[in-house]
């Protein structure tokens, strides 16, 4: 039935893009796509891997508070618990997916403009699977543009969507990978072919005087009909490279912060802020969080076996501890490494008469997203985490959390809880 | 139908079945919105972004096709000196353009950060790369007069 279709659409393509000599690139073919799809396999798998670590650092399945979309059912109750440490392990992780979403982007608009003819390829569909196969494409396009779309607007705070961001970048991811994955198995052979079929250093020597459109392939994606070429294939791979690397040289230094940050010329977090101890990215000033200046009339509540109210005098006196850690954002820039003293929080685990399996659920003044989150017991007892008083020898500022916050290792940023008011120790 | 076909067949309804479970949660805060802006996400570069980049090329293309002289400058062709910086330079446009053009309002009350520099700068960037394209058009033409 849709063969004979087929065979009649055939004879009858409309006008325009829907006939192959419309398309007249010289340098669409299977090894040009190749080229970029071989950036893309290893590219879009480690975003993909990074995006659920972006998703399991916050330790969703620990506590209702630290999930963002607890209807996820088999898309991630599986995820392992974060470990507190190694302590640049999410400064990477989080870094690596923000930073490496940029620069593919380059690369999926050049892969998406390689295969565009496929778009209107005429007949619609010559089978049931090559039907399935062109719904699927669907879900891969718009699956890889809707999550670059929705992050690249994300980092930029231009929540211009009407939907929450969490459970759209983390749904759509999975729609994405979910016909990634066949996409790629069933090219995969082609994609080696094709890159087999010419020499990259030859390519790399070929100037535009030399320039020939690819041999006639299977898939298409060469013109019937070739211009001739105004721009040889490695110019146009060098274009895309550059590109990348473009958007990588500006906002890398955001993500890895101290010197670096003023590099960051086009990025959020580019902006140097002084060189003050207080002096360094902000990710919620206290005016949005709705938090009006403190007082000496402030106590932590502690909550164990024990409760216990404590001021800041209390807290200063109890022993102190320094550890030197970054504080990364899921937006992918840090704070770079600052230096935090104050209580650790496994001594007031011990004040609060908490059991070594304790976790913790810290409560903020702040109004709004993110004012709790429970931190596991492995992160209560890992030494360096912190309730935190001071930064870099002085008193926290408001903006960083006065009177007191958590900094944790590898947490990310939003669990780093300021404005603490309240502790509670409980086996969960 | 061939093994292979079958095969991907299978595969491909395989893979329905779990974007479709993703879907449903995707969908679930707002069926019209989310699904709106999934289906711009799949023709935005090819019925959007390409029309008018590779519309604008075309133009510039036939130009030079139609007056061969314009083409070059010392016996260069200068055509992908303009393209290359105007590439890089539409693509950070197009990355940054939330903040460049300061349309997010949250950015300055989340950050304490001000939005103003980045026009000056993605402005200083584009001169650069069209500057440092420029050179290498001299000196291309340079070399080809020795
Ligand atoms: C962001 C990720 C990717 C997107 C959005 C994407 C998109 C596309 C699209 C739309 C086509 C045209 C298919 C058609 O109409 O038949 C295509 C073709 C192709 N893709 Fe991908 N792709 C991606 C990643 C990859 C990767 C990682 C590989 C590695 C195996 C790959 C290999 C290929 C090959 C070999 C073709 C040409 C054969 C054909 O046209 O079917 N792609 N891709």
């Amino acid at each position: 039935m849709l063969g004979r279709w087929a065979h009649w659409t055939a004879g009858h393509s409309p006008p325009g893009p829907f006939r192959a000599r419309f398309w007249r690139s010289p340098l669409r073919g299977p090894w040009f796509t190749a080229v970029l799809s071989v950036v893309l396999l290893p590219g879009i798998t480690l975003m993909f891997l990074t995006g659920l670590a972006s998703y399991a650092a916050y330790d969703p399945n620990l506590a209702p508070v630290n999930d963002t979309t607890p209807d996820k059912g088999l898309l991630g109750s599986w995820l392992p618990a974060w470990p507190a440490g190694p302590w640049w392990l999410y400064w990477v992780t989080q870094g690596v997916h923000v930073i490496l979403g940029l620069v593919l982007i380059p690369v999926v608009l050049a892969k998406l403009w390689s295969v565009l003819p496929k778009l209107f390829e005429w007949p619609p569909a010559r089978s049931v699977a090559h039907l399935l196969d062109r719904a699927s494409l669907l879900l891969l396009v718009g699956g890889a543009v809707f999550e670059l779309v929705t992050g690249v607007m994300n980092i930029q705070y231009y929540y211009a969507w009407p939907f929450v961001f969490y459970q759209a970048h983390y749904y759509g991811a999975w729609v994405f990978i979910a016909a990634f994955v066949v996409h790629v198995a069933f090219r995969l052979g082609r994609m080696v072919s094709a890159l087999r079929s010419r020499s990259l250093i030859r390519e790399l020597r070929t100037p535009l005087s030399a320039t020939r459109a690819e041999p006639p392939d299977p898939d298409r994606l060469v013109s019937p009909d070739p211009a001739a070429p105004t721009i040889s294939r490695r110019g146009a791979l060098g274009m895309v490279a550059l590109s990348s690397l473009a958007l990588l040289m500006l906002s890398v230094g955001q993500t890895i912060g101290g010197r670096a940050r003023s590099t960051a010329l086009l990025a959020p977090r580019g902006q140097d802020l002084g060189t003050g101890p207080n002096d360094f990215q902000v990710n919620k000033t206290a005016a949005m969080a709705g938090i009006v200046p403190v007082d000496d009339s402030w106590r932590l509540q502690l909550h164990g076996t024990v409760s216990r109210s404590l001021s800041r005098a209390k807290l200063l006196a109890l022993p102190q501890h320094t550890a030197r850690l970054p504080i990364a954002c899921v937006e992918g820039w840090s704070t770079g490494i600052q230096t935090w003293t104050g209580v650790r929080l496994t001594d007031l685990a011990d004040l609060a008469g908490a059991a070594p399996g304790d976790r913790l659920l810290v409560e903020s003044l702040q109004r709004g997203g993110f004012s709790a989150a429970t931190l596991s017991p492995g992160q209560v007892r890992t030494p360096d985490a912190l309730l935190a008083l001071q930064v870099n020898g002085a008193d926290l500022s408001l903006d960083h959390g006065f009177p007191a916050r958590i900094v944790v290792p590898a947490l990310p940023g939003v669990h780093n809880t300021k404005w603490v008011t309240r502790l509670t120790f409980s086996a969960g | 139908m061939t093994r292979r076909e079958s095969l991907q067949t299978i595969a491909l309804l395989a893979s329905f079945v779990v974007a479709g479970y993703a879907a449903v949660r995707l969908l679930a805060g707002n069926p019209i919105g989310i699904g709106a802006w999934f289906a711009s996400s799949a023709i935005i570069h090819d019925l959007v972004l390409f029309p008018l980049y590779a519309g604008l090329d075309a133009v510039l293309v036939l130009l030079l096709r139609r007056h061969p002289t314009w083409a070059t400058v010392g016996g260069v062709a200068w055509l992908n000196h303009l393209r290359v910086p105007a590439a890089v330079s539409g693509l950070l446009l197009l990355v940054w353009s939330p903040l460049i053009l300061r349309l997010p309002t949250a950015f300055h009350a989340a950050s304490g950060l001000s939005a103003q520099p980045l026009l000056p700068r993605w402005l200083a960037v584009t001169a650069v790369l069209f500057g440092l394209s420029l050179a290498t058009l001299l000196a291309r033409i340079a070399t080809k007069r020795r």
